[in-house]
């Protein structure tokens, strides 16, 4: 395999391991999150409006670390340094 | 396949480069602030008040309440940042229903210059809320050695809070442009609709963790007034 091919086939494999391992960590959390929102709301339903929108606001920064690895892997896809440093040289040279 | 409104270049001169995010930012600013001077132009005080300012009067109520919710007391203060934020934020996310609309938080440059806005925001409330000296001295707290520790989290927060809104809006534009080549009837309907929720969730958020960040630091500003 040449250079290119090695960088491109690293990037587009980095690119699903980031996404497949970076969901499991906040799906566990969100999961672990919703189920003790739901057990509050049982007990307390009185405080549902309160307990929903912080489940919001914490489902959301939850979130926000598989959104990172959704960025991650979508720079390694479409705006790949490495893949554009290696085109321009070959272009170049 | 593009990740950025950015790179749709309506008008170039130069070093001038109007993008498509520039454009949708000043059509939204042009039609937040005309609609509202329109509606604010004559007000009145009376038990029958037109339609425009009522519904105007709950949107500001409603921000007000949500400030205050979080400790920011004195919210008439902070409400002219904060609510531009929330209303700025939720009319560019929710405006995806229309075709053709690419939101301007799609795009990492608008998002980033609004989360340092929020950086530059919270040292300007507390500085002439508590004074240069105490606040200063918020990073110092609870001793010493958290100095480092407090200066990183300045700026990993404003990455996060940039990199969030950014991530959560290409990612509805993005799944959206795929669904469109694969399932093109009723499933990208059903996208459009949680990028809505997604969309409103996401300007809260930006709002109430910017106001969040504004009441950390001036609840150490007082702790140490008191002391």
């Amino acid at each position: 395999m040449d250079n290119i091919t090695i960088i491109g086939a690293v990037s587009i494999l980095t690119a699903g391991l980031t996404m497949a391992i970076g969901s499991i960590g906040p799906a566990l959390g969100e999961g672990k999150a919703v189920v003790s929102a739901l057990t509050s709301i049982a007990q307390q339903p009185d405080a549902a409006s309160t307990i929903t929108r912080t489940l919001f606001v914490g489902l959301a920064m939850i979130e926000s670390m598989a959104i990172y690895c959704f960025v991650v892997s979508m720079i390694l896809l479409f705006a790949n340094p490495f893949w554009n440093f290696v085109i321009t040289k070959v272009a170049g040279g | 396949m593009r990740i950025s409104p950015d790179d749709v270049v309506l008008f170039e001169y130069g070093i001038v480069k109007l993008n498509l995010t520039i454009a949708t930012t000043w059509a939204l600013m042009l039609f937040m602030v005309i609609g509202s001077a329109c509606i604010t132009r004559k007000l009145v005080i009376a038990t029958k008040i037109p339609k425009w300012q009522s519904i105007l009067e709950m949107i500001v109520i409603g921000i007000k309440r949500q400030i205050e919710e979080v400790g920011l007391y004195k919210a008439e203060q902070y409400i002219g940042f904060l609510g531009t934020l929330f209303l700025f934020l939720l009319l560019s996310n929710l405006l995806t229903i229309l075709p053709f609309y690419e939101p301007p938080t799609s795009s990492l440059s608008t998002t980033a210059a609004l989360a340092i806005a929020v950086f530059f925001a919270v040292p300007v409330f507390n500085i002439t809320e508590h004074g240069i000296l105490s606040y200063l001295k918020s990073y110092v707290k609870p001793l010493p050695i958290m100095l480092p520790f407090h200066i990183i989290s300045e700026f990993s927060r404003t990455l996060a809070l940039a990199v969030r809104l950014f991530g959560n809006m290409m990612s509805g534009v993005m799944i959206l442009g795929i669904l469109l080549t694969i399932t093109p009837f009723i499933f990208p309907i059903v996208m459009t609709a949680f990028g809505l929720l997604t969309g409103s969730v996401q300007a809260y958020i930006f709002t109430i963790l910017a106001s969040v960040f504004i009441a950390a630091a001036a609840h150490e500003s007082e702790k140490e007034i008191e002391n």
